[in-house]
């Protein structure tokens, strides 16, 4: 199994690591180009700036064929920053892939000094959950499932092969979030 | 917030503030003046600005004493964009940093490109749950600085001077410092932490995880893609350009061409593009024969 990041800002390492802690076995690929793309079995959208992941992908040629990979079935999962490019709706802009039903609104929480830690319940998984000038979940389309909640909001949603979270699993020294994400890539195998 | 413990809230303010640093790596921070500059860099894919009334080029010309920004200039600048905004502090200006963490910033840099308000002491920044960024040339002084409580560590280089060499060797001086004391032997850590003048517990964990505890970009006189591009390969997590973009001849093309350096900095064939036909970069001056008071990076202590 080849797991992909895509590596043109934020938290790349982070992510590559924490799937090398689940198991050495399966390969981490840092994915810049098409040709990358096209060697994964899964990709991780990191956190970072959107705005810069989503100029930087269409500078590059990459929106397109991560979205048609994505619709193809590949199993995604965004969070933060990668969560804002999967969302449909974007509040205030277009949206970057839009291949997942829900409505999100970037900084909802504040600045970083209103960036904050919390424990909460993802997928029946107790967990420390790290948001950074995290984005709000608005609004959860038909057929998308609600995996985590805080304070009442949707923070962890999946619909299909597409996983989104506004939090950074990556952040903390817990990997059960990666393992779900792997085993999402298990099943479609 | 779930967290009510006083002492798990602080660790977990310390650990978000370095988080934050870190969502930045592989992104280019940009010196900007007013909030169409501001626009401008957003729009070039930077990952934050510095907010500042006089970018370093010009605080070396003009002379006189630079400091912290007017909060209204700041203010108009958080509104334009909804990237992070970052500010400058004198090094050792307690009260500008409780300012700028009134209008909540995301991020203070105790600059030693503005004029020191303190010539023996740093700010103590654990007292503040804004997150800091502050200049290094060396181990010693980044672990200093990690140790008053910065969040993030830059390079210093020369502010200004569109001359990167003091970059490089600040970042080639961090890189071999933090080779030579992961391969000690444990007793004599406690020597080497006198003599670089840092605390044994963060030289000890430097010599554990063979690197620094936060992460660090690089700052001063990078002016073109290849400039960013070279400090990455040499190991930066990031790249600040101060004077670089809006004293080229075109900020906008610029802009973007150091921010798509940044993420393919590997890539000879990427870097060749962007680099062509850029227009005029900055002006440069050449580091070796300033005299020690032009020199900004000699301050900080």
């Amino acid at each position: 199994m080849n797991i992909g990041v895509l590596a043109l800002q934020g938290s790349v390492k982070e992510h590559m690591k924490m799937i090398t802690s689940v198991n050495k076995k399966i390969g981490v690929v840092a994915v810049r180009t098409v040709d990358e793309l096209a060697a994964v079995d899964g990709l991780i959208i990191p956190g970072g700036e959107s705005t810069t992941l989503r100029r930087l992908m269409d500078s590059f040629g990459l929106t397109t064929p991560v979205r048609e990979r994505i619709l193809a079935g590949m199993p995604v999962w965004g969070t933060c920053a990668g969560l804002i490019l999967l969302a449909n709706r974007i509040e205030g802009e277009t949206s970057c892939l839009g291949v997942l039903d829900i409505d999100v609104k970037r900084n909802a929480y504040g600045r970083q000094i209103d960036s904050f830690v919390a424990d909460e319940d993802f997928a029946g998984m107790y967990m420390p959950m790290v948001f950074i000038r995290a984005p709000k979940i608005t609004r959860v389309g038909e057929g998308v499932e609600v995996l985590g909640e805080h304070d009442g909001d949707p923070v962890a949603v999946r619909c299909g092969n597409i996983l989104a979270t506004a939090f950074h699993p990556e952040m903390t020294r817990d990997n059960r979030a990666h393992k779900y994400f792997i085993s999402m890539i298990d099943a479609k195998e | 917030m779930a967290v009510k413990d006083d002492n798990k809230a602080a660790s977990n303010r310390k650990l978000l503030n370095r988080n934050l640093a870190q969502m930045l790596k592989g992104g280019v921070i940009m010196d900007v003046t007013n909030a169409e500059q501001a626009v401008i860099a957003e729009q070039a894919g930077a990952v934050a600005v510095m907010a500042l009334e006089r970018v370093p080029a010009d605080i070396r010309k003009d002379g006189g004493v630079a400091r912290m920004s007017d909060p209204k200039m700041i203010a108009e600048i958080q509104k334009a964009v909804s990237i992070p905004v970052m500010a400058k502090v004198r090094i050792g200006h307690f009260v500008e940093a409780q300012i700028l963490e009134a209008i909540k910033i995301d991020y203070i840099d105790e600059s030693e490109v503005l004029t020191p308000a303190d010539d023996m002491y740093h700010i103590d920044k654990t007292k503040f749950d804004t997150p800091f960024v502050c200049g290094a040339r060396d181990l010693g002084e980044a672990l200093r600085r990690i140790a008053e409580g910065a969040s993030m560590i830059r390079t210093k280089g020369e502010a200004g001077t569109g001359n990167v060499v003091e970059a490089v060797k600040h970042m080639r001086k961090m890189r071999s410092q933090i080779a030579e004391v992961s391969a000690l032997p444990a007793e004599q850590l406690a020597t080497y932490a006198k003599d670089i003048g840092a605390p044994l517990d963060l030289v000890r964990a430097v010599a554990k995880n063979k690197a620094l505890p936060v992460v660090n970009f690089a700052a001063g006189g990078i002016a073109t893609p290849a400039d960013a591009a070279l400090m990455m390969q040499l190991g930066a997590d990031g790249v600040f350009v101060g004077s670089g973009i809006f004293k080229s001849a075109d900020p906008k093309q610029r802009a973007e061409a150091i921010v798509k350096a940044v993420a393919y900095y590997n890539d000879p064939a990427i870097l060749a593009g962007v680099s062509y036909g850029l227009g005029k970069a900055m002006e440069g001056r050449d580091v070796e024969s300033m005299t020690d008071a032009e020199r900004l990076a000699k301050r900080g202590w």
